[in-house]
Order: C-alpha cells, then sequence, then structure tokens
C-alpha cells in the first residue's frame, strides 16, 4: 500500500509505502496516516466496485477504515470555501 | 605638521567615503525593479509543468476512464449527483469540475444552471510554490470529495448563484461540447480530439 500526498509544485509524492500484514510496515504506515491527518490533511481512498468496476473513492478518518486491499491512500489539503 | 597631515586624512576619509557612496547607489539603481522587464526566476520553470504531468497521470489512474477522457478533450469533468438519486425524488443533477474554479451544479434535464460551490484546498505548508495543488490534483481532490462525501463537500464550500466566478455563457458552451462529446462517442465509438497547441485539453473554463 502507498500514502501519497497531493502536493503544489511536485504534483503526488511518496509519503510511505509498505505490506500491511507485516507488523513492521503496518506500525509505520499507522504513524504517518496519524501524522497527515494531524497536520490537517483529508485521507481519501479510491476503489472500485466489485460489480460495476466504476471508480470510486472513500473519505477515511482513522487508519482502520482504509478498506482491505487498498492500493492507496491520497492524503490533499482540506477543503476551505474559496 | 599635523596640521596637514590631518588635512590629507580628512581628504583621503572624504574621498573613500565619495566612492563608496557611489557604489552603494549604482548598484541600487542596477537592482531597481524594471517596468516591462524579465522578472527574476525564483524556480526551475518547468517544475510546475512536470507537477501538472504527474497530476494527470495519477487522475487518470483513479476516475474512470470515460470521466479522465472527458478531462484531457474537454478541460472538466462531470459528476452525476447522487442525493436526489438516492432519494428516488426531483430531477437529477450534476456538476462540472473545473480546475481551480468553483464546482458547478446543473439540472441535468433542462441544462438549467443551479448554483457555484468554491472550494479551494490550500497547502499553508508550503512556501516555495505557493498553496495551490496543480490542477489536475485540483479536479481529483474535488472528484474524490464528490465522490466520497458530497455532502460534505457541499455543506463546507461557499454557495453562490451561478455567473460569481464562472462565466454562465462558457458553461452552457460547456454543456453542449459535453452533449456533442457524448453525440459523437455513442454514434462513432470514439472521440474526435481538438487539442490546443502543447497538448491542453481542447478548452476550459474562462
Amino acid at each position: 500500500m502507498q500514502f501519497l500526498r497531493l502536493m503544489p509544485g511536485k504534483g503526488e509524492v511518496i509519503l510511505a509505502e509498505g505490506d500491511p500484514e507485516l507488523t513492521e510496515d503496518e506500525q509505520r504506515l499507522i504513524d504517518e496516516f496519524r501524522r497527515q491527518l494531524d497536520s490537517g490533511m483529508w485521507a481519501a481512498v479510491p476503489v472500485t466496485e466489485g460489480d460495476t468496476g466504476r471508480r470510486e473513492a472513500i473519505m477515511v478518518q482513522r487508519y482502520s477504515d482504509i478498506p482491505e486491499g487498498a492500493e492507496r491512500v491520497v492524503f490533499f489539503p482540506r477543503a476551505a470555501g474559496g | 605638521m599635523s596640521t596637514v597631515l590631518f588635512l590629507t586624512m580628512a581628504l583621503v576619509a572624504f574621498a573613500l567615503g565619495t566612492y563608496l557612496a557611489a557604489e552603494s547607489i549604482r548598484e541600487r539603481w542596477r537592482r531597481r525593479p524594471r517596468r516591462g522587464g524579465v522578472r527574476p526566476q525564483r524556480f526551475d520553470p518547468g517544475t510546475e509543468r512536470r507537477a501538472e504531468r504527474r497530476a494527470r497521470m495519477l487522475l487518470r489512474s483513479i476516475v474512470n476512464e470515460e470521466e479522465w477522457e472527458m478531462y484531457r478533450d474537454l478541460g472538466f469533468i462531470r459528476v452525476h449527483g447522487s442525493q436526489n438519486r438516492q432519494r428516488g425524488v426531483g430531477e437529477t443533477y450534476g456538476y462540472l469540475i473545473y480546475p481551480h474554479k468553483p464546482i458547478v451544479a446543473y439540472l441535468q434535464g433542462s441544462n438549467s444552471l443551479l448554483s457555484e460551490y468554491c472550494v479551494e484546498f490550500p497547502d499553508h505548508d508550503e512556501n516555495v510554490y505557493g498553496p495551490k495543488l496543480p490542477d489536475s490534483d485540483d479536479v481529483l481532490a474535488k472528484w474524490m470529495m464528490i465522490r466520497a462525501d458530497e455532502e460534505r463537500l457541499i455543506r463546507g464550500a461557499n454557495m453562490h448563484l451561478p455567473g460569481r466566478q464562472v462565466d454562465p455563457q462558457q458553461v452552457r458552451r460547456d454543456l453542449w461540447r459535453l452533449a456533442e462529446w457524448e453525440r459523437s462517442r455513442g454514434h462513432y465509438g470514439h472521440v474526435r480530439v481538438v487539442r490546443r497547441p502543447g497538448g491542453e485539453p481542447a478548452a476550459s473554463a474562462s
């Protein structure tokens, strides 16, 4: 699983990468997830619906909300009224 | 004797002071802002282009194929609203997602414009490039929010009547272009791509 962050002037940056099945990797991912949310980022997980194949996204607020098998979590700055 | 020495020293000090002052003035004159001149680059001008290229690749890998092609060809993405469909009432509505412009809501049957939702994703941690995400990342963030939590996005956005930031004529033209685009895909099974020089999308909101 990859954690990506959308950044000005850079596009997406890989923050962390690892296999959630491995305890060591999972702890690293959890720490990074918490750090990003604490710094004010929102997190979305791109998903593909099994029956239709349509691509969707879900917002997650806890590491445990990330669906099993998700390949990417995208962090982006919190929305503000323009 | 000492008077002569003093006068010589004073003369030398005066000459040195005058020279330094003249140098300082000359340097300031050289650095003055010039009207119409080229401003010094703060960073590599290709950086933002590369960032946008990366952002487009990411967008392509996340949104549906048709939505990607829509963005590539037309410069915006149309997303169907889900709330009326979930409740089973009313006419269906949709959103047009433009990069760094408000999201425009409209009724899909009549193409009537409903409102503009002004929303941004400013990254205040970034000091070098400013707070704005690359265009395609801005579109991706809006797309993910609408797909994932439409109500939250709309609740947090500033809502305005159509025409405040996005020209309604432009939106109507875009809706017409979208209809033509969909018709061409339906009839011919492929998309006619009209590109601007430089490979940019055929058009975007003004």
